[in-house]
């Protein structure tokens, strides 16, 4: 008895060694974003279609190299930048070489920087930044870094794409601006602003100001001062429940132009604006998801759908992140020569199933993609979000956006 | 300066929200000596449960059924849970509190999720009552009015007219001497803690739709609650309906009206540097209230700590 005990242990033992050295193989990708407080939700979701992205776009199709398996490993970093840090060394110490990181630009400032740092001190433990969402301009201009890639459009681009579409309304003579006091909400505002005054011949700013972030209760004050100044049009950079707070507060009030967003869907926002936010919310994205791009996009989308039937693909991007990650490890030989992988991302051309050719500008990092301004509705949809009935349809298209912005990053590669 | 006449209605919407709120807590503190820190997730609960509800049988039965939910909720959890911690001091009352808001909102997560809820105003009262110069007050904000001004006199009716309101205000002065007359104590503070936490329900159920159900509700408004009392006075229902309208008063106004730093200092005779761009009071400088609006109670909190410790209607001397 004690015999087959003492077998059945070894056995067990070899089992788990002989395990844990084939998960060692695990290309292992920190996901570092709220997963718990107010931001819970985006955080979560984000996750999620990370989870799914590595799983569909790459495991399930036998892996990377000689069929390394991508492995997403979620950091809860309560949305400070302090916390972020003490997870990143322990995502590194995991054996992390990729991080990846959207919800605040706070939280992607100190994250860069201490991936600066410690890239420069331990060469041998090198990781990548991968910033699926957080669109401060300065991380891919004063700040910028080689280890750095943002996969989304920065605020300036954004801002530049609405601000196209806004002049081209006739309607729209005043707008307001409001934010998160942050830095994200800061170079919102500085943006819009800039590119209203240079582009709009006569579109006069009557509001721009700023909120605490994730401290505001009622937003209704703030409503009252929109109505008041007249305002055809609001633009918000808010999200989570901050977002859904000032567009419900503002429609409440009575406002009957278009507010433009940035992050006005999914993560049950959709469903909470329902019927109130019709043909009033739009939002500013890339990929398009009604009408949805590629059969590619909606296969994926379907099987998305299979796994998590209550879920969203509200960030696109995210498949963006990963496939590109993927092709650059395939070109580049090696998942941990960082890098080397740096450089195949660098400059690389890539087509996305959620439609459009993504390129990689070389000199700071920035993707540069199609951008698409939506409108939150009920009518001709392919996919609707929350479950609701109501999702996002593409109204108009702004081609490689921003490809020729101008840049202050002077990066400096590894030698 | 019509904006005037809206604001004070936003702000009595506000103050009267936090009030349901801190009045429960106001009782619970003067009853038990105990801070509840799970007092806002009583609240969340009141509007995740009003949500389930509302789905199946409608608002109006959700207004009705979800807070005695609640409240039979936290009268089981007094009588189970902190009546037994009790014998060991205040410390461990406040770590089981604490502990408990943790544990509400992980189970409220686990059931319903992260994502914001679509719990919204019911088509009854989804209409605007009146405007006033192009800003809609919403029926339903009027409904809100309505409801906590009928708890607030109800309340006060209660404590102050009745048998059992001046049995409950002896428990809560003299406990000993009141036990002693042949009153069930504990069935008393049972009954005060259930009814504490059903407010809060109360308070969850009317304000999700206007402020969004989502996890971090509880967390969002829980610190506030505990300023006003502090500012009220622990143990005061008045000092908690003063402190809560002053509170929505003050920042509604503060987000309305943009008052800058730079007018204030330079009223006060401090002359603004050349150069603001390397100076270090640059963001001091720069400030508005919008900005800072919703941590004036906070700054309001200290003075009141300061110059009146026991609060605006505090009666403890010591």
């Amino acid at each position: 008895m004690k015999n087959i005990a003492k077998y059945g242990a070894v056995s067990a033992l070899s089992l788990v060694i002989g395990a844990s050295a084939a998960f060692a193989e695990n290309i292992k990708i920190a996901f570092i974003d709220p997963l718990s407080g107010p931001f819970a939700s985006t955080g979560t979701n984000g996750l999620h279609q990370f989870e799914f992205a590595a799983d569909y776009m790459v495991n399930d199709k036998g892996g990377l190299l000689d069929g390394q398996q991508m492995e997403v490993l979620a950091f809860d970093n309560k949305i400070s930048p302090k916390e972020s840090l003490i997870q990143l060394q322990v995502a590194i110490d995991q054996g992390a070489r990729y991080v990846v990181q959207g919800n605040s630009s706070g939280v992607a400032n100190a994250l860069t920087e201490a991936i600066d740092k410690h890239n420069r001190r331990n060469p041998d433990s090198r990781v990548l930044f991968l910033n699926y969402a957080a669109v401060d301009p300065a991380l891919t201009n004063d700040k910028c870094n080689f280890w750095h890639f943002r996969f989304d459009a920065n605020s300036d681009i954004k801002m530049d794409a609405l601000t196209d579409v806004i002049v081209q309304d006739d309607s729209i003579k005043k707008v307001y601006i409001i934010g998160q006091d942050y830095s994200f909400g800061k170079a919102v505002s500085a943006a819009a602003n800039e590119m209203l005054g240079a582009k709009g011949d006569g579109i006069e700013v009557v509001g721009d100001e700023l909120h605490p972030i994730g401290k505001v209760k009622d937003f209704t004050p703030y409503a009252r001062k929109v109505v008041s100044s007249g305002a055809d049009a609001v633009i918000t950079g808010n999200w989570g429940a901050d977002m859904l707070g000032i567009g419900k507060a503002i429609i409440d009030n009575g406002f009957e132009g278009p507010i433009y967003t940035y992050y006005a869907a999914g993560s049950g926002i959709t469903a909470a604006f329902g019927e109130s936010g019709k043909d009033k919310i739009r939002l500013i994205s890339q990929g398009s998801i009604n009408p949805i791009a590629t059969e590619e996009a909606r296969e994926t989308y379907n099987a998305f759908l299979e796994k998590y039937p209550d879920g969203n693909i509200d960030q696109s991007r995210i498949f963006n992140t990963i496939g590109m990650l993927a092709q650059a490890i395939t070109e580049a030989g090696s998942a941990t020569d960082v890098v080397a992988v740096a450089s195949k991302l660098e400059g690389m051309e890539y087509d996305s199933m959620w439609g459009g050719k993504l390129f990689m500008r070389p000199q700071d990092h920035q993707i540069i993609q199609d951008m698409h301004v939506g409108v939150h509705t009920n009518d001709n949809l392919d996919f609707d979000y929350d479950q609701s009935g109501f999702g996002v349809v593409t109204e108009s298209t702004v081609e490689m956006a921003s490809m020729d912005s101008p840049t202050t990053c002077e990066m400096k590669r590894p030698e | 300066m019509d904006l005037i006449l809206v604001n004070l209605i936003d702000g009595l919407v506000t103050g009267l929200l936090l009030f349901m709120l801190s009045a429960g807590l106001t009782l619970i503190f003067s009853m038990m000596g105990v801070l509840n820190f799970a007092h806002a997730s009583f609240y969340m609960l009141g509007a995740y449960f009003a949500y389930q509800i509302s789905i199946a049988l409608g608002f109006w039965m959700g207004l009705l059924i979800a807070p005695l939910v609640v409240g039979v909720l936290g009268a089981g959890v007094e009588r189970y849970g902190l009546r037994r911690v009790h014998q060991y001091g205040h410390v461990p009352e406040l770590i089981f509190t604490f502990g408990l808001a943790l544990l509400i909102e992980e189970l409220v997560q686990f059931i319903w999720g992260k994502n914001q809820l679509p719990y919204s105003v019911p088509d009854a009262l989804n209409f605007t009552a009146f405007a006033i110069s192009g800003n809609s007050i919403p029926a339903y904000k009027i409904f809100m009015i309505f409801i906590s001004i009928s708890i607030f006199i109800g309340l006060l009716y209660v404590l102050t007219k009745t048998r059992v309101g001046m049995i409950i205000q002896a428990a809560l002065s003299y406990p000993r001497t009141v036990e002693a007359l042949g009153h069930n104590v504990p069935l008393i503070f049972m009954g005060v803690f259930g009814v504490g936490t059903a407010l809060a329900g109360v308070a969850g159920v009317i304000a999700g739709p206007v402020l969004g159900t989502f996890p971090g509700m509880a967390f969002v408004l829980g610190s506030i609650v505990f300023v006003t009392i502090v500012i009220g006075g622990l143990g005061s229902l008045w000092g908690a309906l003063i402190a809560s309208l002053l509170i929505g008063w003050i920042t509604t106004f503060a987000k309305s009206y943009n008052i800058e730093m730079e007018n204030i200092l330079t009223g006060l005779g401090i002359s603004k540097p050349e150069s603001l761009d390397d100076s270090i009071f640059r963001d001091f400088w720069s400030l508005t209230s919008p900005q800072i609006a919703d941590i004036l109670p906070y700054i309001l909190m200290v003075l009141i700590l300061i110059f009146r410790p026991a609060g605006l209607f505090g009666k403890r001397s010591s």
